[in-house]
């Protein structure tokens, strides 16, 4: 069988063979016992030459509505930003892509001086003291931050508002019930966190509050009075945040928190589906012993030049093994790369502006929609980029997002599929791509709808 | 190259931060415009929740960009670049075509919230790997949410604790891991709230089944096996481990990362596993990405179908796709979504590239250049486990020790000869150990380089061991100094 990803001729075959001392191929397997060997066909797809590949992967795609086609309103953790041309040139450079892990650094500054650069990034956005080298998604980090938040306190009980992504939360619960600790919900009031549920909720031995700001219905919470609350117990405050957000909010490591955590995807990463993305993971200093993941540090080498090293390794599992802070490997380099290239492009400036526009395009679309007849606004909570509204009642959800896919237009997120007593009410997420003409026309069509 | 013909290329000057490339007032960045009315921000929100200080980033333009992340790719060194034996990370060939497929926006740019409607194409693939991936380990079902071979094996691992509180067994409390094994299935047992149980290799790398049958008890829930295992070789008595462990009401989970070696070959099905994690990042081809994204997607026998992470996709009676209702008895989400959809794209791709014999072919050369590179090199080096490898073999750089040379020096030298080293101490049970892994997407020239410069490097290390443990001299940088890191850890620029 000739491939062209294969180099074996005949005749390297026959070479390589008589090397070993076997003569066939089969040789090699001999001590693979009789009984568990495979026979006749995998049962898996058949090949494609590279074509027919292409006009079969293309078929797939084009049955999806993607958001160079379609205008979408839908964010609820993924966000349709524009994403600068240059980001994908550079991550295509192969030298990244198909490196592994930097364990043998002397050929890998390019790759550690990017985590390096990375970790300043996320240090500088969120004001915390330490970043580490990336995580797999916003959600994988904030399970991981509670198991942090426990092993620093030697406490169980880990408190989260109802505002957190409801997906995170789900991943912490899964995360917890693996590491035997407690989870407590605290229900929301006008779209964030109930201060009196959240007060009756932290306990003496509560490891940790974890909240997002801005959190799941877009509305920036009161991390400065949360933090108080939390430590005056000596517990952690936890915090998930947007960090485009931050190019306008405040940074949680001014507020008091203890470890911010957050996905990446907003920064230069396109959605695909859900993943992969890159979850972010930074620290104060007291905690930078305990952090899960990679982590590069800055060096010298023999002639005293400036180089990096993967460092602080002795919390990892390649060496702790059951004692490991975590069991995380890897991290989400790639993805990283794209999150410090987009910070590199938009610059100081540019951050700040790109979440204006989304402040203010996201502002002039929950007037305009609260304008729509039957349409409300229930939150007065101050929100970024995201808002809720409600649907007048008996609103067929399905049917409406259906219709508006017709229109070329992806609707909000249905707040009914993970919190009931929101039923009938949309998640409406507006960045900078979206145009005032786009967005008068979706009010149009929501209206028609209706 | 001989040592005359040695050119010292370190560089003479620190590279810059991006940071240190700011200059006040430039730009690299195009927004569209603000065509809404403009309202007061603080009458949006409090001054209280605004950012006092802006953000410290750097102000560059576009050409600095592009010629900052040029220069930092040049100093990285990928399969692209050449010859990456790294042993256990399956270093094969990336092909460009699924990097091109996977940026189709009809999958790079869609929402994992979309109507499922409007999303029928993503789950159909989605759809089919799980089918296809489900053939080739020989289970019944597959999750392709994990997003990482270690988020694999903590997700198998939870299934597991599932099944066994389901069955009201909560005593089975402790996993079975071999000497050898990797480190995160320890740490991944920890995390799914198990206890380890550390059983030694016999002098024959392979698991001492007396140990296994001594450490099994009624408190056993699962034996964590990779086999090949970490040394290269076949456990060839699988078919009784798997009988040991059964029988004492124990599950035995696959870590996947040596399946480079079996593909229609034979199946962790087959052998008696009941849990199986992939990297598709080794096996499947798909990018390592200089530490990831990666994607661990999770096989399971019928008897753990209940215990999957939410969702999975099904078909429909009318041929449609969906996702799979929520389920009580499920572990819950292990990761935000579906997995690591793009990683996914791409590993399709790669099923679709070869096909049933396509995929055998692959591990049958893997093997055959494994093998090839072990008996060559066995004159040279020390090689503990010297009989019939699979696709990675281990060999000991003990030999050097009396001329002061260890294993790190000679993977510092093999960077002057533009290989990437194999994998170093590690598995830990083999002194000065050297892991190679070459792959099949490597020929046999390639191979015969690497082989002699291997040869050409013991034999410096003999004559001259001072140039071994100087090495590299062709790199950007020199050896570095990591003690001096972790003692004083400098982990950001600390720009603002």
């Amino acid at each position: 069988m000739k491939h062209r990803y294969l180099p074996m001729t005949e005749q390297t075959k026959a070479e390589m063979l008589a090397a070993v001392g076997v003569e066939s191929v089969e040789d090699l397997f001999k001590d693979i016992p009789a009984a568990i060997r495979f026979q006749g066909e995998l049962p898996v797809s058949p090949a494609l030459d590279e074509y027919a590949l292409t006009r079969h992967m293309g078929a797939l795609a084009g049955q999806n509505a993607d958001t160079d086609r379609f205008v979408s309103f839908l964010g609820a953790g993924i966000y349709d930003h524009h994403v600068p041309s240059v980001i994908n040139h550079v991550v295509s450079r192969s030298e990244f892509y198909t490196a592994y892990t930097p364990y043998q650094p002397e050929v890998s500054q390019g790759e550690l001086q990017a985590i390096f650069e990375f970790q300043s990034y996320i240090c500088e956005l969120t004001g915390m003291a330490v970043a580490n080298a990336s995580m797999y998604d916003g959600a994988t980090a904030l399970a991981e931050a509670a198991n942090l938040a426990a092993a620093a306190t030697r406490r169980k009980r880990i408190v989260v508002s109802r505002a957190v992504h409801p997906e995170a939360r789900s991943v912490l619960h899964t995360y917890a019930h693996g590491l035997n600790l407690d989870v407590v919900e605290v229900e929301t009031r006008n779209g964030v966190t109930d201060p009196e549920a959240l007060a009756a909720a932290v306990t003496p031995d509560t490891a940790a509050v974890l909240v997002q700001s801005p959190n799941f219905f877009g509305a920036i919470e009161n991390i400065p009075a949360i933090g108080e609350l939390i430590h005056a117990g000596k517990g952690l405050l936890i915090v998930s945040t947007n960090p485009l957000a931050l190019g306008l909010i405040e940074a949680p490591g001014k507020q008091g928190a203890d470890i911010v955590v957050g996905d990446a995807q907003p920064l230069g990463i396109s959605g695909s589906f859900g993943g992969p993305t890159c979850g972010f993971f930074a620290v104060s200093e007291a905690h930078m012993r305990r952090m899960p993941g990679r982590i590069v540090g800055q060096t010298k080498d023999r002639n005293g030049k400036r180089g990096f090293v993967l460092t602080l390794q002795a919390r990892e599992q390649h060496i702790r093994r059951e004692k490991a802070t975590s069991n995380i490997c890897s991290n989400q380099a790639l993805l990283a790369l794209c999150a410090s290239v987009y910070l590199s492009v938009m610059g100081r400036r540019g951050l700040v502006e790109v979440a204006e526009l989304n402040l203010q395009k996201s502002h002039y679309a929950k007037q305009k929609l609260a304008g729509v007849s039957g349409v409300t606004v229930p939150f007065t909570s101050p929100t970024f980029n995201e808002f809720v509204i409600r649907l007048p009642e008996g609103a067929n959800m399905s049917r409406i997002q259906s219709k508006l896919l017709e229109e070329g237009y992806i609707g909000g997120y249905d707040l009914g599929r993970s919190y009931p007593e929101l039923a009938g009410h949309l998640l409406i997420a507006v960045t900078e791509r979206r145009s005032k003409e786009e967005i008068d026309r979706f009010a149009v069509i929501l209206e028609g709808l209706l | 190259m001989s040592m005359s013909e040695t050119i010292n290329r370190n560089e003479k000057h620190d590279k810059a931060l991006i940071f240190e490339l700011s200059r006040p007032g430039r730009t690299a960045y195009s927004l569209p415009e603000m065509d809404v009315p403009v309202q007061k921000i603080h009458e949006l929100i409090p001054e209280g929740m605004l950012r006092k200080q802006e953000a410290a980033l750097p102000e560059v333009y576009e050409v600095d960009v592009i010629r900052h992340y040029t220069e930092l790719s040049r100093r990285n060194f990928g399969v692209d670049n050449g010859f990456y034996p790294l042993g256990s990370c399956t270093m094969k060939y990336n092909p460009k075509i699924n990097e091109d497929v996977a940026r189709y926006a009809g999958f790079a740019k869609i929402h994992p919230y979309q109507p499922e409607e409007s999303i029928q194409g993503a789950l159909e693939l989605m759809y089919t790997l799980q089918k296809d991936l489900a053939g080739l380990t020989g289970m019944d079902a597959v999750t392709l949410q994990p997003a990482a071979g270690a988020h694999g094996e903590w997700t198998g691992l939870m299934m597991i604790r599932a099944y066994h509180e389901a069955n009201g067994q909560h005593e089975r409390t402790k996993v079975i891991v071999p000497d050898s094994s990797h480190g995160t299935n320890p740490a991944s047992a920890s995390v799914a709230g198990f206890q380890t149980v550390t059983i030694p290799s016999t002098d024959k790398g392979l698991v001492d089944l007396d140990a296994l049958r001594a450490a099994v008890d009624d408190d056993t829930a699962a034996l964590m096996l990779t086999n090949p295992n970490t040394l290269g070789l076949f456990e060839e008595h699988i078919v009784e481990i798997a009988e040991i462990v059964h029988e004492a009401g124990g599950l035995l989970y696959y870590d996947g990362a040596n399946s480079n070696a079996i593909m229609g070959i034979t199946r962790p099905g087959d052998m008696g596993f009941d849990v199986v994690h992939l990297n598709l990042h080794k096996t499947m081809s798909t990018p390592h990405g200089g530490g990831g994204p990666g994607a661990g997607p999770v096989g399971v026998k019928s008897l753990l179908i209940p215990y999957l992470p939410n969702p999975v996709v099904i078909q429909k009676d009318d041929g449609t796709f969906a996702f799979s209702e929520k389920s009580d008895s499920s572990i819950g989400r292990v990761k935000a979504y579906y997995g690591n959809f793009g990683i996914l794209v791409r590993a399709y791709a790669y099923i679709r590239t070869y096909g049933p014999e396509g995929l055998r072919r692959v591990s049958e050369y893997a093997v055959l250049n494994a093998n090839y590179l072990r008996a060559r090199l066995a004159p040279y080096y020390q090689m503990p486990y010297d009989r019939i490898c699979k696709h990675e073999f281990v060999m000991s750089g003990s030999g050097l020790k009396p001329y002061g040379i260890h294993t790190l020096d000679v993977a510092k030298r093999l960077l002057d000869f533009g290989y990437h080293p194999p994998t170093i101490y590690f598995p830990l049970n083999v002194e000065e150990c050297i892991m190679i892994e070459p792959t099949e997407t490597e020929s046999k020239e390639t191979l015969d380089g690497f082989i002699e410069a291997m040869i050409q490097i013991a034999s410096e290390a003999r004559e001259n061991p001072e140039l071994l443990l100087n090495a590299p001299y062709t790199t950007p940088v020199t050896r570095l100094d990591e003690t001096g890191a972790a003692r004083k850890p400098v982990l950001n620029c600390a720009c603002s």
